[in-house]
């Protein structure tokens, strides 16, 4: 049986004729229907670029030997022979579904888009068509959801509308670019779901991610990219078995799921993920010092109850994660725990000492006992200032700035740049240098890792964990990630609409756990298999 | 391409300053000097850009008028931004109420015509450089402010400013370091663009003899002066409208041009 999809030493290059930039170089794969090829790699690994290459929509410069979709060759085709196959034969999911459907239009006219473009249907047979698509995908209620405009639609139900939108023609290849990132784990559980059910029903699959987590359980061969080549391929188990490539051993160590708790994430300078260090000591020890509490909080919003009778405990040096998915009042309780915002009812004490109800100015001599970072480190940093002068104000003087940075792992060369020329990985460890800098207690950390890679994640995760033992902090630590609140605390609260639905040590809350949301939750997780 | 016009600007710009800080370098000579022999002269090379109807030299005239004409138009812009900081800081920072009742206020100053304010202004204060140059700020403010108070409203809010407060910044802090440097960078580019205007309407004022009067060697008083005789002795006229458009297209390009180079830095 021949390939669907036959692609030999493509390349792709960008800018003029002079400074020509290669982003990716010698990449060959085939693919064949009802097979799931997963791309995986960092950001700027060339992984999106080339599947866009088999759309033609590059917009770079493509050679390869042989660029074959069925019988056409992508690379020769005219535009209007790949406008044909857009859509039509091959579909696309793109990374965000927020800015893939337009906002001024209703999702089912979006969707019945394709249809009336590629086929002879009438407008009736064409809504009702697209009611089907929209049951098929998993969008309850499809005659409502199909009048609404993606911003009615919650991100789950737009990135299902996207498949949707995509699969209305039946294509052939689907190419799905990071098609989960920045959805809730279980509505990343669902929408893998569904596209294993297509793959099932036979399309062809490329499948981009970073995460090798997400994409093993569909993909049956996995290609590893990094800096535009394919560093390693091959059929998925013996890959994630036996990497043979060092790069494909750090992105499996990189993911967190089932590491117990201070074992490195990433590799010692040799390339090979360490060996765990001190297995008995999974658990930080246990000093009866209560650094933060919190005790009946609740915040109401309108008639939305953020937060709802939420009660813990965070002993020095230990970690407590909290985790939850979209909505579930996280953040709100890390701002009640701040004291930027202030709680309806309940209260919180601060090593000791009360710390809400009480003004402002009371608060702000003790306001470096306890730092933040938070998701997007970026846009916390005043764009004006330098990293320099951010770590300055943060230390009270400029003297301690580069040590600072060398304990982040950052040069101290750094210092004279902005934020925001810096990668993602380093913009948070400029925020955690400067969470670090007036030497708190306590740190709480909102989604500090959801928006980085997973090899960066890991470093980051890392960071975190030797600053704790060095520093002897305590960590709040907040996120949707399973796997990730599993490696990194001591204790962990379940939270779902505001009230904690399961609280307790981690390893007993996850291998026992007593609740059926929790249950789902550990179930939806992506994991190695 | 853009920065070409940016250093075009930036030279026209420097001409000027020098003709306002030192005009005798470039035009040695006094304004007000009258030779009734030689009025009505056309440029020559003896008055580069003629006589007046005194026997003024027309060039020598413009170059020391540039001091007075730019000051009008720098102050204007200065009184029209000092104007629009406070109200625009009034309405981003201050309670709901205070926020509605200022923009009310600027909304009702919006839907005169800029130029109609300014007239009204000097209606009831009476005309003189003065009073034209108040009235050209208090006519451009509404507009500031409302920039103001929208900028002020996105930093008041941006992550940052929390950052500071968890660090333990009080509010004055916050304010200096923090929000008043955001949104006045965002102003900068807006200040160099509104004084060419703010130039152009002084100089309409002083046109309809309500700013700069004759004898003064202002640009629109001299524009005004010479609009008897604009059929017979055009360079009366010309000469002074090229300079208020050679200074408001010089701060135009600046303003561009620095608009153009933030963007990409």
């Amino acid at each position: 049986m021949t390939a669907l999809v036959s692609v030999r030493d493509l390349a792709v290059s960008f800018g003029r004729t002079s400074g020509r930039i290669a982003v990716v170089s010698g990449v060959s794969f085939d693919i064949e229907a009802g097979q799931c090829v997963a791309i995986v790699g960092e950001s700027g690994s060339g992984k999106s670029v080339t599947a866009r290459a088999l759309l033609g929509l590059t917009g770079g410069s493509v050679t390869a030997s042989q660029l074959r979709f069925d019988s056409t060759d992508i690379a020769d085709a005219s535009p209007r022979q790949l406008q044909r196959l857009r859509g039509r034969d091959i579909g696309f999911i793109s990374q965000g579904a927020l800015v893939a459907l337009d906002p001024l239009r209703p999702v089912g006219r979006e969707i019945a888009d394709s249809l009336r473009l590629h086929t002879s249907l009438t407008a009736s047979q064409r809504e009702a068509r697209v009611l089907e698509l929209l049951a098929e995908v998993g969008i309850p209620n499809p005659i409502l959801r199909a009048s609404q405009r993606p911003d009615e639609l919650s991100g789950g139900l737009r990135q299902r509308a996207v498949i949707a939108s995509a699969i209305a023609l039946r294509p052939r290849l689907l190419i799905a670019d990071e098609p989960t990132t920045a959805l809730d784990t279980t509505v990343q559980s669902g929408i893998l779901d569904l596209l294993e059910r297509l793959r099932d029903d036979g399309a062809a699959i490329v499948l981009i991610s970073h995460d090798l987590a997400v994409v093993s359980r569909l993909a049956s061969h996995l290609i590893v990219m990094k800096a535009g080549r394919v560093v390693e391929s091959g059929p998925t188990e013996s890959l994630l078995s036996d990497p043979q490539h060092p790069y494909t051993r750090s992105l499996i160590a990189a993911v967190p799921t089932g590491r117990p708790r201070f074992s490195r994430l990433t590799g010692t300078p040799a390339g090979e993920p360490a060996p765990v260090e001190a297995a008995s000591f999974t658990q930080a020890p246990v000093t009866h010092e209560e650094v933060l509490a919190a005790s009946g909080l609740s915040r109401r919003f309108g008639s939305l109850l953020a937060v709802d009778d939420v009660t813990f405990s965070l002993q020095r040096g230990r970690t407590l994660g909290i985790v939850g998915e979209s909505g579930s009042g996280k953040t709100t309780l890390a701002r009640l725990v701040l004291a930027l915002e202030r709680p309806d009812s309940g209260r919180v004490s601060l090593l000791g000492e009360p710390w809400t109800g009480v003004p402002e100015s009371a608060r702000r001599a003790r306001r470096p006992r306890i730092g933040a970072i938070y998701q997007d480190a970026l846009s916390s940093f005043d764009p004006r200032w330098t990293v320099g002068r951010i770590l300055a104000d943060a230390l009270g003087s400029a003297a301690g700035v580069a040590e600072l940075l060398t304990s982040v792992g950052l040069s101290p060369e750094l210092a004279g740049r902005r934020a925001r020329y810096l990668s993602g990985g380093q913009q948070q460890r400029v925020a955690i240098a400067r969470a670090i800098a007036p030497r708190p207690d306590i740190l709480v950390c909102d989604e500090p890792v959801s928006s980085l890679d997973v090899s960066v994640q890991a470093q980051v995760l890392d960071l975190l964990d030797e600053l704790q033992r060095s520093r002897g902090l305590s960590y709040l630590f907040i996120t949707h990630d399973l796997g990730v609140v599993r490696h990194m605390s001591d204790d962990v609260l379940v939270m779902r609409q505001g009230r904690v639905v399961e609280s307790g040590a981690t390893e007993s809350v996850f291998t026992a756990p007593q609740q059926q949301y929790t249950r789902e939750l550990i179930a939806a997780a992506p994991r190695l298999p | 391409m853009r920065q070409v016009w940016l250093w075009i600007g930036g030279a026209a710009l420097f001409f000027l300053a020098l003709a306002a800080l030192a005009p005798g370098i470039l035009a040695p000579g006094d304004p007000l000097a009258i030779h009734p022999a030689q009025s009505f002269r056309a440029p020559s090379i003896a008055h580069l850009f003629g006589t007046d109807e005194s026997g003024r030299d027309i060039y020598i005239r413009i170059i020391h008028g540039t001091g007075a004409s730019l000051l009008i138009g720098v102050s204007a812009t200065a009184i029209g931004v000092g104007l629009a900081l406070v109200f625009g800081l009034l309405a981003g920072l201050g309670p709901r109420w205070l926020d509605f009742g200022t923009t009310r206020f600027l909304e009702v100053l919006f839907a005169f015509p800029g130029l109609l304010l300014a007239l009204l202004f000097i209606v009831v204060y009476g005309p003189g450089v003065v009073a034209s140059t108040i009235a050209v700020g208090l006519a451009t403010a509404p507009g500031y402010a409302r920039i103001i108070r929208s900028r002020v409203l996105v930093v008041r809010r941006a992550p940052y400013l929390e950052a500071a407060t968890v660090l333990g910044r009080g509010r004055w802090f916050r304010l200096w370091r923090h929000l008043l440097p955001n949104v006045a960078g965002s102003l900068f580019v807006l200040v160099t663009l509104g004084i060419g205007q703010s130039i152009v309407w002084a100089s309409s004022l002083s046109y309809l003899g309500l700013g700069a009067v004759p004898p003064a060697a202002e640009w629109g008083a001299m524009l005004s002066a010479g609009r008897t005789y604009l059929t017979s002795f055009w360079w009366m006229t010309f000469f002074p409208g090229l300079f208020i458009m050679i200074s408001a297209v010089a701060t135009t390009l600046v303003g561009r041009g620095l608009q153009e180079r933030s963007r990409h830095s």
